[in-house]
């Protein structure tokens, strides 16, 4: 049996870049052109490079999630236009999942209704955190109140699956500061919760302001302690914790973003977007000039690498040990899994799951997954 | 042209001692030793205009690209003096221009009647040019002040001649002025040569002595034994016999440089040249040894010999481990042209299988490093360098300490370190700094000369330990470059020294033991702990650091433990970003070392060993 697939729809727009965003993703004015001229024709280059898609694989779709950028500048009707077109040409499963990100300032209950009514079924608000100081470092413009409003009309749109997205570990942002976040998120109607620390990437805005010394970032064990915050009052609402950063009520986890970690074929439309189909991964061309000009001339792909069995492997690990599930220990080697006992006595990884044969993470032990996965590797 | 045509000119072993000219170049790195010589080679005509090349004598790539002369070399340069009209042989004995060669330095000035002291008109005398002109005179040579470099527009030929000539008592129209660049002023020189050094005397009679000023091992044929004939005549056929050791050799062949090698049926009185036995070590034929007829061998040595004395070791180690064999292997080869280097295997819990090295000294073991790494292609880890300790412990016995490790825990009655005359010469404008460097090393002012209105020459007695460790960076900073240094060593004094240790977690990390002044102690504790908690990544766990003499902790630093390594993102294109972090993080650990439980870099050790008292770096 074929892998499930999915669909990755990337939007590579944003009024404002934000701080500490390095997405592939580009403001109007970067691209020399209001919203309108710059993604005009947009969905039509998506619809092209799906039907090239679907030279390669053609099967039902399980999953899609429309992301970003800033997918909800795209009009619904534009939206809707790709959803059909994938529907026609693949075939939808029963129960797909089709997730799209806002910004909480970019939508009202009219586009929200808009939105239901073209068939996206779950909603991820980027929330990041309540506090506006957090907010200001990283540099988001929504108001934190606006995430209440949004989450309530989300709801009384008709979506059912709504997530909040946080952000923690953010220079500035105190213990309480961050208990207040989770607070809030607990006080919504959501069904699904992802907290990120934040990653300082290379050439950001943020990363330059902290490299000038603007900003502290907080030390890393108050950020780990945030983490455990985290997941036990997530989990005490009922919230259960099914990917590393991820916690969602029971039958509410983002069935998209487990096919990453499961390793199943998902393609990725849209500029720099990556796709994984039986063990092979491509990557788009980055900028969205060059990747229409690409598209037109038949293919958008800017590179490849066919997984070695050993890189398969390396990629199971580091992606398995991310959920409650773990690895099997029965799929290591014997001498992989002595040096995993430091861990087991180190209160890292959990000793019934090590009984039942898995290896999975404890709390404290999620907090050092990549060096757990290291020592299985080397 | 008074060159000569060497067919013509008067032959080994057929040549009149009166004919002859001995003489050897005193010159600081960089003072153009080797372009002068390489003008003499030109100008005397041994090397043809075509053939000539850029520091001819310099055979070692190693030299060339570091401008400065390992092994001394001799050459015949026929010439026929401008003045009387009458031809002459003029041998050029190189000699190493560095205080670490010092004992290798004397004995071509051994083999010599006269010395050009080379100086560049654009810098002045150095440190070590000075010592080696005091050997010199020592020596009763006969010096000829000479100025070089005189085509430079920054060229001060006035200030200098009179540096020069209070130097050695002459008048400063004495100094000659010559241009190793353009030529000029050579041929004057060489004439000048012919003038003022004496030939050479000997008892052409007597029984063969040859002192032997440098012993080079060649690939293709064994050692090549440099000498300078004293007395009587060496030929092929002669058996010939090294009178300290009393080894017997077949003479294979004799011959002079010119500057190629070329065979000659003997050497006489006074003459210089080269003598091949079939021996594969040099230290069958060491430097200061005298060779004589094995049939009708000479009483006496020549004086002067001495055994090479190492004076800093350091443990060298290969990174990746199973380069040990290659180490050895190249250890070995080394061995053969440097009778200076000694060795032996060590191990080291932190940094595996290696060798504990002596040499003469600082630039001595840059160069064998050096070596090792680029004509072994090995990646080498040293030690700190340390020097030799005699420590006498309660019940009487002694132990000679060439390791901290080794340094014995307690029942110490005394301890002794090798102490050396130091000659700092610099602008005046140091004196202060250079007076407070060296107190704080513990040193003990000798006395202080003036040798120009705004340069001096100030001599210290200091403990050698106190000068291997970053002296001469310190040295540098403090005189902006200007200051230059020698020292040769005088002997050894009682000193209150401790053995200052590194833990790990606990972990006794031998490679960062170190002896030190009891004052010291604390300094250099702190140090470096403060320099591993920079370097030591931090680990799943917390690390102490700590420094201790005996059980007593005297410095401590702490690695936080890591609280979070995981990504917290893992998406679409993450994944193969985080795989490649994987792969490079694979390749990461292979060059870690484990000490204990604590994963500590290669480059962490390399950077923490880091003296900074690269000798070449405090000339320039």
């Amino acid at each position: 049996m074929a892998a499930p697939l999915s669909f990755y729809i990337h939007v590579p727009y944003c009024v404002k870049r934000c701080g500490y965003c390095d997405f592939n993703t580009y403001t109007p004015s970067e691209l020399n052109g209001d919203l309108t001229s710059v993604s005009a024709g947009y969905v039509d280059q998506l619809i092209k490079e799906s039907t090239f898609a679907k030279s390669r694989i053609n099967q039902e779709i399980q999953t899609i999630f429309i992301g970003g950028g800033t997918p909800t500048l795209l009009d619904p009707k534009e939206l809707a236009r790709i959803i059909t077109h994938l529907k026609e040409n693949f075939g939808f499963s029963q129960n797909i999942e089709i997730t799209i990100e806002a910004n909480p300032d970019s939508v009202n209950s009219e586009k929200l209704e808009k939105l239901r009514g073209i068939g996206i079924n779950r909603i991820s608000f980027g929330m990041q955190s309540s506090v506006s100081h957090v907010l200001k470092v990283l540099d988001r413009t929504h108001n934190p109140e606006n995430v209440a409003n949004s989450v309530t009309s989300a709801k009384a749109a008709g979506f059912d699956e709504i997530n909040l997205d946080l952000i923690y570990g953010t220079p500035g942002e105190s213990i309480s500061n961050w208990k207040s976040s989770i607070d809030t998120v607990l006080s919504l109607p959501v069904s699904h919760i992802s907290a990120y620390a934040l990653i300082l990437e290379e050439g950001t805005k943020l990363a330059n302001q902290v490299k000038r010394g603007e900003y502290q970032v907080p030390d890393d064990a108050e950020t780990a302690e945030k983490y455990l915050i985290a997941d036990k009052s997530f989990s005490a609402q009922g919230f259960n914790w099914y990917e590393l950063s991820n916690w969602a009520k029971p039958g509410s986890e983002c069935k998209h973003n487990l096919a990453y970690w499961k390793g199943d074929n998902w393609w990725g439309l849209g500029p720099g977007a990556h796709s994984h189909i039986n063990g092979e991964r491509f990557w788009n061309i980055k900028h969205p000039k060059s990747y229409a000009e690409a598209l037109s001339n038949g293919s958008a792909i800017a590179g490849s690498e066919i997984l070695s069995v050993e890189e398969m492997e390396s990629e199971r690990i580091m992606l398995e040990i991310r959920l409650p599930s773990g690895i099997e220990k029965a799929s290591l080697k014997s001498a992989q899994i002595e040096k995993l006992t430091e861990f087991l006595e180190g209160g890292e990884l959990n000793p019934d799951s090590w009984r039942e044969g898995r290896i999975a993470l404890t709390p404290n032990g999620r907090l050092v997954a990549d060096r757990i996965v290291r020592k299985i590797l080397f | 042209m008074p060159a000569i045509n060497l067919a013509k000119a008067p032959q080994p072993a057929s040549t009149n001692p009166a004919q002859i000219r001995n003489f050897c170049i005193i010159a600081h790195i960089d003072h153009g030793k080797s372009t002068l010589a390489d003008r003499m080679l030109q100008i005397t005509e041994v090397v043809e205009s075509r053939n000539m090349r850029e520091q001819y004598l310099d055979r070692m790539d190693i030299e060339r690209e570091r401008g400065i002369t390992i092994k001394s070399q001799a050459v015949r340069l026929p010439w026929k003096s401008g003045i009387d009209g009458k031809e002459y042989i003029l041998n050029m004995i190189d000699t190493p221009g560095h205080v670490d060669f010092t004992y290798e330095v004397s004995r071509s000035l051994a083999a010599c009647e006269g010395a050009i002291l080379l100086v560049d008109c654009a810098q002045g005398i150095e440190a070590q040019t000075l010592a080696n002109l005091y050997l010199a005179m020592e020596n009763n040579l006969t010096i000829i002040p000479v100025l070089n470099k005189i085509d430079l527009p920054a060229a001060q030929p006035e200030k200098f001649a009179e540096e020069l000539a209070k130097l050695i008592g002459c008048k400063p129209e004495d100094c000659l002025r010559v241009s190793g660049k353009t030529g000029a002023g050579v041929e004057e020189l060489l004439d000048q040569i012919v003038a003022q050094i004496p030939a050479p005397v000997g008892d052409a009679s007597a029984p063969a002595r040859a002192l032997i000023f440098d012993s080079v091992y060649d690939t293709y044929r064994g050692v090549v034994t440099y000498v300078r004939v004293v007395d009587g005549h060496l030929s092929t056929k002669d058996q010939i016999q090294m009178i300290s050791t009393g080894a017997r050799h077949e003479m294979l062949e004799v011959g002079v440089i010119s500057p190629e090698p070329v065979a000659s049926k003997g050497l006489g009185v006074g003459e210089v040249g080269y003598l091949i036995t079939g021996v594969k070590d040099v230290r069958q034929s060491r430097v200061g040894d005298t060779v004589t007829n094995y049939n009708k061998p000479a009483r006496e040595a020549l004086a002067g010999y001495k055994d090479p004395k190492p004076m800093v070791f350091s443990g060298l180690y290969p990174i990746d481990g199973a380069e040990y064999p290659l180490l050895r292997e190249a250890l070995d080869k080394l061995q053969l042209n440097d009778a200076a280097l000694v060795y032996e295997p060590e191990t080291s819990a932190a940094l595996g299988f290696g060798f504990r090295c002596g040499f003469l000294g600082l630039l001595h073991m840059e160069i064998v490093r050096e070596r090792l790494e680029r004509e072994a292609g090995l990646s080498l880890i040293s030690t700190a360098p340390n020097v030799v300790y005699r420590v006498v412990q309660d019940d009487g016995k002694e132990l000679i300490v060439t390791n901290p490790s080794e340094y014995p825990e307690a029942k110490i009655s005394q301890v002794f370190e090798p102490i050396v005359r130091a000659t700092i010469l610099s602008p005046t404008e140091f004196i202060g700094s250079i007076m407070e460097l060296c107190q704080d090393r513990r040193g003990i002012l000798l006395g202080m000369d003036y040798l120009s209105e705004d340069r001096v020459e100030i001599r210290y007695t200091l403990p050698l330990g106190e000068i291997v460790f970053d002296f001469f960076d310190n040295l540098k900073s403090r005189t902006r470059g200007y200051a230059s240094l020698d020292y040769e060593p005088t002997g050894e004094a009682e000193a209150d020294l401790v053995k200052v240790d590194i833990l790990l977690q606990g972990e006794q990390v031998d490679a960062f033991s170190a002896i030190v002044h009891k004052e010291k102690a604390y300094a250099y504790g702190v140090m470096m702990t403060q320099k591993l908690r920079e370097l030591i990544p931090r680990q799943q766990f917390e690390v102490p650091i700590q420094a201790a003499i005996g059980s007593r902790i005297i410095a401590r630093e702490n690695i936080r433990a890591i609280r979070k390594d995981v990504l917290a993102k893992c998406y679409g294109g993450d994944i193969t970003r985080k795989r490649k972090l994987l792969e490079k993080q694979k390749e990461g650990k292979k060059r870690m070392k484990m000490v204990g439980k604590v994963e500590v870099p290669q480059e962490a050790f390399i950077a923490a060993l880091a003296t900074n008292a690269d000798p070449e770096k405090s000339k320039k």
